[in-house]
């Protein structure tokens, strides 16, 4: 696990807002990614938490080049693919791939399901021989759980579940190295999240597949992450293991957040002391100067609003060496009993 | 303990697909019980959307006689001789306005011209001005719709433009005043008139399907797999965008057919020796007291026709569209 | 102490063209006056098509109750008048929408739609309601009440629609309130100030409340009760606190079981095998046989009856002792 596949610096990305048809004149912009920088590495599960809004999504689609950034880079294999364009584009996106949130809306009702997943080779025709494509796409179904005759169906003859797995499938088609996942089960039925959550946890020990796991059900991610960063209004705010983000927390944005996972267990619905944020997310096209999440925060100080914290492991904690000492944007950071609510 | 699947065994179980539709995320819902019997049972067939679609229409009476009456349209419009033996070009001004005779049971015009014979071979006209300016409105239209929606941009501002500016010319001025400048005497200038004036109506509506069909994640994933904009234009946009643009179009050919037969009356669109309901509703309105018949017939034929197209486009939208799924 | 609302062998059918789809097959519950009764479910277990029932606001056609009846402080709604059920509904009971945004008028201010509940209920002048609807405002903690009064809902964040969405609800203070996936929408810090608010007012007027929702942890929080949905029907009722501890049900065992914890990290998550079934062909006897891991020949043949398993407790399984016990 020491090598990092996929290297991101100071990623960025604005979205202009214009007024005016003919002269278009630049009011403002929404930083829906102001800056950020992570590491992925060979095999392991990065996930990435946040609300609506906080430019999860964003992200990646800025890897997966479907948006392009507005400054930063991108690195896969040390090779910066942040301004690719044409063959070499292309050639890249055999190693990443991405599985969309909505079963309903990633799959071409027009399509069987074998176009569907043999999509990939017509446009990568070097990656399988025409003859075996279509042994390839049965190969695949079978891979993700599905029967190999239903090759010629269409999505909507399949439930929720299966049309993720029908996603899973297309996405596993180059065998690339590293799969994005926005949401990827957060439109199925409970009963059925698990079932998409084990396929993906095989498949990733099958075939070696390092994760990007976005999502904001924080106990799945919990469960499948090596790692775990916390974002907040397009920064990340906090990231370290999966057990200093969840055991460990620093932030007040994600004690706040973990602190407001509702716990299937009723016996702990007295003992337990909840942090309620006070309103809402600001726009994104409106940051608060200094600290982002100032604005909601009870610990917020004169400092929060001139100095914007960096995300480096604070001084104060480092001395401890414990699992407290993990990078975490907050000029006050500290650890705060919120009781593992994920758990 | 293997894996558990949606299937209690990958390999060898139909029943899964029998059950698709009753998951998802939404609660159940009204709209969703139909989606729920899209897959009747163990034995599903692939069916694609279209073919869903047919299986709706056949069962549709809208669909049906509608769908006869067209047929039967388009017959007579190829070969008028199946059921009108005269020619409507002969006529005998002795019988000039009467009423209906043994052979000639709808009676004859001022000029003496059988109302039957003529009222037949008007399907010709009609029909033919109807299909051509369809077919050209509607490929022009979902060309330039088409291309605007996909590239956006500037090419999009300039096209909308345009279109702004065709439709803010009034469709009988303008009619008068283009086509009473030209002396051909066949369908075509009326039938270019009409594409000139109707495109825009079709590009707005394909425009806003490419939109609508360019945001689904199926695009954004092929784009992530390296598919070209070619790719991404012909296999996945057109297909889920032409929907609307079949169902507009052929409500358009209805409203195409009784704007020649509007433009015949006023006398700029088709032109004598050409038989036509227009023309002929516009000689006969001016004896409406006297002979009515010679109203009657044309207008009746002209009203079904209009009504045809109309029903039928109603009946593919009820089947194709996608809210109904 | 008094029940509030009691639906009985309910049952409810969508005739589609493709069949007709049973989508609640004899569910029994009742919610007492200031009580919280969770209702938890799947997509197409029923549990939305039920409070449709109850409120009468069901789509017919395709939707039909064919079996039933929905006692309402003592009163069967089912037979009442439409006039009788229009005033009962939004004067005595109300219902909170998961899509604020859809449910709220887009061309209305906020303020108008609050106050309209005043103007036709209680026949308020406009003034007046408009001052109730600033109040309801402050009542639901939207900031700035006043000053917000006249703004659009496409104004609002997602938890202020939802909150005055609540606010709309509790307008004329009714006995009942149906919650259907109120959070669902929102953000997870949003989500919890807005179940706050809910159980907060909820204790307040000392109202019933129906919730209904798939998210376990939710029902954890708030609930007195809970009626786990599958199929339509009700395979088990239980006290809130007995059910996550000592499951009766397989199916309420299994959702249990799938939540991630902490001790399984790395390991497989339980999953139930299958899907849900089709409303359009449940299986016979036990709905739940196909994908239970505890099925016997006796599930295939016998639809089970809801057992009584303890005191106020159900469970429709064959087996419930075994789950019980296991």
């Amino acid at each position: 696990m020491a090598e990092a596949i996929l290297q991101v610096r100071d990623l960025v990305k604005y979205f202009p807002l214009t007024r005016g048809i003919v002269f278009k004149k630049q009011i403002g912009a929404v930083k829906a990614v102001d800056g950020v920088d992570f590491d992925l590495f060979q095999g392991e599960t990065l996930g990435i938490v946040g609300e609506s809004g906080c430019g999860k999504s964003t992200v990646a689609k800025l890897l997966m080049r479907l948006e392009e950034p507005t400054a930063g880079r991108i690195l896969l294999k040390g090779e910066d693919i942040t301004r690719l364009s044409g063959k070499a584009l292309k050639a890249v996106r055999r190693n990443i791939q991405m599985v969309f949130q909505d079963p309903y809306t990633s799959l071409n009702p027009r399509m069987t399901v074998g176009d569907i997943i043999g999509e990939p080779f017509e446009i990568h025709p070097e990656a399988a021989p025409k003859g075996e494509r279509r042994r390839r796409v049965q190969e695949l179904l079978d891979v993700v759980g599905l029967n190999p005759e239903y090759i010629n169906r269409y999505p909507h003859q399949f439930s929720g579940g299966q049309r993720q797995r029908i996603g899973i499938a297309r996405g596993l088609a180059l065998n690339p190295e590293i799969i994005i996942c926005d949401e990827p089960v957060s439109a199925l039925d409970v009963s059925i999240q698990a079932q998409v959550i084990n396929l993906m946890t095989r498949l990733q020990k099958e075939f070696n597949l390092s994760y990007i796991f976005i999502a904001h059900d924080l106990s799945i991610v919990r469960h499948i992450s090596d790692r775990v960063a916390v974002m907040y209004l397009g920064k990340i705010v906090e990231t370290g293991d999966e057990e200093q983000i969840y055991e460990h927390p620093t932030h007040p944005y994600t004690q706040a957040l973990l602190s407001a996972v509702p716990v299937p267990d009723p016996s702990r619905r007295e003992g337990r002391e909840r942090i309620i944020l006070a309103g809402d997310v600001p726009s994104p096209a409106d940051i608060p100067s200094g600290c982002r999440f100032r604005t909601r925060c009870w610990k917020a100080q004169e400092r929060c609003v001139v100095e914007v914290p960096l995300l480096a492991v604070p001084p104060h904690l480092r001395e401890s060496g414990g699992p407290a000492a993990h990078d975490s944007a907050c000029h006050f950071a500290a650890e705060r009993d919120c009781a593992a609510t994920a758990g | 303990m293997p894996e558990q699947l949606d299937q209690p065994n990958g390999r060898t179980s139909t029943e899964a697909v029998g059950q698709a539709g009753a998951g998802g995320a939404m609660e159940f819902a009204a709209t969703e019980a139909a989606s729920i019997g899209q897959a009747t049972g163990p034995s599903a067939r692939a069916r694609s959307l279209w073919s869903d679609a047919w299986h709706d229409l056949r069962r549709n009476p809208i669909f049906i006689v509608s769908a006869l009456l067209i047929l039967f349209l388009v017959l007579i419009a190829i070969w008028p001789q199946l059921i009108a033996t005269g020619n409507p070009l002969a006529c005998d001004i002795n019988m000039s306005q009467l009423g209906p005779a043994p052979g000639h049971p709808f009676g004859f015009d001022t000029q003496g011209c059988d109302v039957y014979t003529r009222t037949v071979y008007g399907a010709r006209a009609s029909v033919t001005v109807g299909v051509c300016a369809t077919a050209g409105a509607a490929l022009l239209g979902s060309i330039l719709g088409g291309f605007a929606g996909f590239f956006g941009g500037w090419w999009d501002a300039l096209l909308s433009r345009i279109s702004d500016i065709f439709f803010g010319i009034p469709i009988i001025l303008g009619g008068l005043v283009f086509l009473s400048v030209v002396t051909n005497t066949t369908v075509w200038p009326v039938v270019g008139f009409i594409v000139l004036l109707g495109w825009p109506q079709i590009a707005r509506i394909a425009r806003g399907a490419v939109i609508t069909a360019k945001q689904n994640d199926y695009v954004q994933a092929a784009r992530a797999l390296g598919a070209g904009p070619t790719r991404m234009l012909l296999r996945h946009i057109a297909p889920n965008a032409v929907a609307p643009v079949i169902v507009v179009a052929t409500i358009a050919l209805g409203t195409y057919i009784s704007l020649e037969a509007t433009l015949s009356f006023l006398g700029v669109g088709l032109k004598p020796p050409t038989v036509s309901w227009g023309i002929d509703i516009s000689s006969a309105s001016t004896q409406i007291r006297d002979a009515p018949h010679m109203l009657l017939w044309p207008a009746a034929a002209l009203s079904v026709t209009v009504l045809a197209f109309i029903m039928l486009g109603d009946a593919v939208r009820d089947a194709l569209d996608p809210k109904l799924r | 102490m008094d029940t509030l609302l009691d639906v009985r062998d309910l049952h409810v059918e969508f005739r589609t063209r493709d069949g007709v789809a049973k989508a609640v097959n004899g569910v029994n519950y009742s919610v007492n006056a200031g009580e919280t009764l969770a209702v938890l479910g799947e997509s197409g277990s029923g549990k939305s098509v039920t409070a449709q029932a109850i409120m009468g606001i069901l789509d017919s056609p395709p939707g039909h109750i064919t079996r039933g009846r929905i006692f309402f402080q003592g009163a069967d709604v089912l037979s009442l008048h439409r006039e009788a059920r229009r005033v009962l509904r939004g004067a005595r009971m109300a219902m909170i929408f998961q899509d604020a945004l859809s449910a709220l008028n887009p061309v209305l201010s906020v303020g108008d739609q609050l106050g309209e509940m005043f103007v036709v209920h209680r026949g308020l002048s406009r003034r007046d309601a408009r001052a109730r609807a600033v109040e309801l405002m402050d009542r639901v903690r939207i900031p700035a009440a006043r000053q917000r009064v006249g703004d659009y809902p496409h104004q609002f964040s997602g938890g202020m629609r939802q909150r005055i969405m609540i606010a709309m609800a509790m307008a004329l203070e009714p006995d009942l309130i149906i919650a259907d996936e109120p959070t669902t929408a929102l953000d997870v810090t949003v989500q919890a100030q807005v179940m706050e608010l809910l159980a907060e007012l909820q204790r307040e007027m000392r109202m019933g409340l129906i919730l209904i929702t798939h998210d376990l942890g939710v029902v954890a929080d708030v609930a007195d009760k809970i009626a786990v949905m599958y199929a339509g029907r009700i395979v088990e009722t239980a006290p809130v606190h007995q059910i996550y501890q000592r499951p009766a049900h397989p199916y309420t065992k299994g959702l249990l079981d799938s939540i991630p914890r902490l001790d399984q990290k790395g390991q497989e998550l339980y999953a139930i095998k299958g899907l849900p079934p089709s409303l359009l062909r449940i299986p016979p006897g036990c709905p739940f046989h196909p994908r239970c891991p505890m099925a016997q020949e006796v599930c295939r043949t016998d639809e089970p009856p809801l057992y009584e398993v303890g005191p106020k407790r159900g469970s429709a399984c064959h087996f419930w002792k075994e789950t019980l016990g296991g």
